[in-house]
């Protein structure tokens, strides 16, 4: 408890909050694991700048006492790639919701994790568009119900995590707000990660997705995200069928990859 | 200045090089027709002046990665042309709203759409005003030369660093892509003071008493930048009070700074009968028209050209009606200044408009032709 009452002073806004969100949602739990990920990795606050989108997720940059900087919808990453290369020594932290991030922003994903950009994408994954209200998103899971999928979505999900990989990104977590502890060691070793690091944190809607779809409130979602995941390691071990259904958490790929704004310095550096 | 040096160089690659010259080191962009050029030169020239070229996934990032840059301290550049310009619309307003200086070259093609990608038009100059949703303030210049393209990029970056206002140059096929001479000073003499992390301890980044310069991120100065309503710190307000102060703010700026923003220029007679107002390509067919009535028995006929757009220069406007029995106005579209210029002139002149809109110029017979039926 001493770290977090700590925490509160240092990073976070108190004359910001309370925050918008509603009652039983994961964003705080969420936005936590990231304050706590910071200080775990103990980077300087002036180094540390928080970018994010349009959504309720994006409303976190708000309540962060660092510089941060609330773009527009599905920019996020476009926003954060010219100011990584303007000013390649800060530490980004882009914080993206699912419709944010994947539709509307779904062009500058692919080329920022194509880039291998030196920056931590945290998606918060709630499977719909809350703030207005419950439409499907390219994250929703095929058949749940939204106000525009009335008789559920007939189209087929993202895989995110995929989705960067295939595109160019170095490292692709995910975890969920049922494992906060967890969430927060993924974003740590995501930030340490030089390049396009994708964490993918799943996050409880328990008013725009869970209500509709009938999940109950929020500890029955939070407990059925706990149940449904398994680590890495563990599903490693087990076949196609025993995997149906689960969500596998950790981390799903770490590589190495030339990283751009080190290679465009390098490249002009060489020219002179 | 006596370093100046003439060289032969074409508009786009005028606005690169001015820019460069005003201290931009970043450009961020999408390929275009017809302003490809201005892309070319930054890519050419940037890498060796540390600088950063980015060609981006679209038209859209490339205007969110230029405001990024800024945010981050440096001096930033885009350009584009119709299609392009359409797409930046939402991320402009987003400048306008968060103060955060940048230039933006829009080269205008025909439209609307696709339309005439290398066929020259005047088409853009109300998008150019309203494009972006919700009361927005703009600036606009309009050069009508290579020389004009140069000084104006280089007015347009200091004065967008000085008021924290993006600034759009709006150029027009003919201007970016004709060849002229231009007086060149050696480079980094047309930058004003660059951006800086030395501020007052009460700096705040949208202080009510007005414009502070920007403190780029990473100095320790935790403000929150947004395009939601803000406060003086930055914080999202939907307090009504404060709302509409946000707006007068953005709104303020421009006027007290009008002598710097607002630029026009008249030749001609000293008290013309018939006043000509245009600008970009069209100044040039225009001043031909004045030269000549003046070699011919010094008709009455004037010229007032417009380097800026927008803000409108309505005092100038004002003016010149109180003069001229007749304001023409030649623009390469199906008329878009005019209807400003009837709004201020208010009846006190004929307001005539002369419009083309078929990808070719306006020549100074046509525009001879319209003064010649006013004079007689």
């Amino acid at each position: 408890m001493a770290i977090i009452e700590q925490l509160t002073q240092d990073f976070l806004r108190t004359k910001k909050l309370p925050h918008i969100w509603c009652p039983g949602c994961g964003n705080g739990i969420v936005t936590a694991a990231l304050v706590r990920a910071i200080e775990r990795a103990e980077y300087d606050q002036r180094d540390v700048v928080i970018v994010s989108g349009i959504g309720c997720s994006s409303r976190a940059a708000g309540y962060l006492n660092f510089n941060t900087l609330h773009t527009t919808h599905g920019r996020a990453l476009a926003f954060a790639t010219g100011l990584k290369m303007a000013r390649p020594e800060l530490k980004l932290f882009v914080i993206m919701g699912d419709g944010d991030c994947s539709a509307i922003g779904g062009n500058h994903f692919i080329h920022a994790a194509r880039r291998n950009i030196d920056l931590t994408a945290i998606v918060v994954n709630n499977h719909i568009y809350g703030m207005t209200g419950g439409q499907h998103s390219p994250l929703t899971p095929e058949g749940k119900k939204a106000t525009t999928a009335p008789g559920g979505t007939v189209e087929r999900e993202f895989d995110l995590i995929n989705l960067a990989r295939g595109a160019g990104a170095s490292f692709g977590a995910k975890g969920t707000a049922a494992q906060p502890r967890q969430l927060e060691q993924l974003i740590t070793r995501g930030s340490q990660h030089k390049g396009f690091s994708l964490i993918e944190a799943l996050s409880p809607c328990p008013i725009a997705y869970g209500r509709r779809n009938k999940l109950g409130g929020p500890v029955d979602m939070l407990r059925d995200m706990k149940e449904k995941s398994i680590s890495v390691e563990r599903a490693s071990k087990l076949g196609e069928e025993e995997l149906a259904g689960k969500t596998i958490t950790g981390v799903i790929f770490d590589l190495e990859a030339p990283e751009y704004s080190e290679e465009y310095y390098r490249s002009i550096s060489k020219e002179k | 200045m006596p370093e100046t040096k003439p060289v032969l160089m074409q508009g786009n690659v005028a606005c690169a090089e001015g820019a460069i010259n005003a201290g931009v080191r970043f450009y961020a962009g999408y390929p275009i027709t017809p302003s490809t050029e201005v892309a070319e030169r930054m890519a050419a020239r940037l890498p060796d002046l540390g600088g950063v070229f980015i060609q981006m996934e679209d038209e859209i990032a490339s205007m969110a990665a230029v405001i990024g840059a800024s945010i981050g301290g440096m001096r930033t550049l885009t350009a584009t042309s119709g299609p392009g310009f359409s797409l930046k619309q939402e991320n402009l307003g987003y400048a306008i709203m968060a103060e955060i200086p940048c230039v933006v070259v829009n080269v205008q093609r025909m439209g609307p759409s696709t339309g005439a990608p290398t066929a020259p038009a005047q088409g853009d100059v109300m998008q150019t005003r309203w494009g972006t949703h919700g009361d927005h303030p703009i600036i606009a210049f309009s050069p009508a030369s290579v020389y004009e393209a140069y000084y104006l990029t280089v007015a347009a970056v200091n004065l967008s660093q000085k008021i924290r206002q993006p600034i759009v140059m709006l150029l027009d096929e003919v201007i970016g892509h004709m060849r002229e001479k231009v007086l060149i000073p050696e480079t980094g003499r047309l930058m004003v003071e660059k951006s800086s992390d030395k501020v007052p301890a009460d700096w705040k980044p949208y202080d009510d008493k007005g414009v502070t310069p920007l403190v780029p991120f990473g100095f320790g100065h935790y403000y929150h930048v947004t395009g939601l309503f803000h406060d003086q710190y930055g914080f999202p307000t939907t307090d009504p009070p404060q709302v509409a102060r946000s707006l007068d703010r953005i709104h303020e700026k421009l006027d007290k700074y009008r002598d710097e923003i607002v630029l026009t220029n008249y030749i001609g007679h000293k008290e013309p009968r018939v006043a000509i107002v245009t600008y970009g390509c069209t100044v040039r067919s225009a001043r031909a028209v004045v030269k000549k009535a003046y070699w011919q028995n010094r008709k009455e006929v004037g010229l007032l050209s417009l380097q800026t757009i927008w803000p409108f220069p309505e005092q100038e406007i004002k003016a010149l009606a109180k003069q001229a029995d007749v304001i023409l106005v030649p623009e390469m579209n199906m008329g878009q200044i005019v209807g400003e210029i009837e709004r201020h002139v208010r009846g006190e002149a004929e307001v005539v408009p002369v419009n083309r809109y078929d990808g070719e110029m306006i020549t100074p017979d046509e525009i001879s032709e319209a003064v010649g039926r006013w004079l007689s």
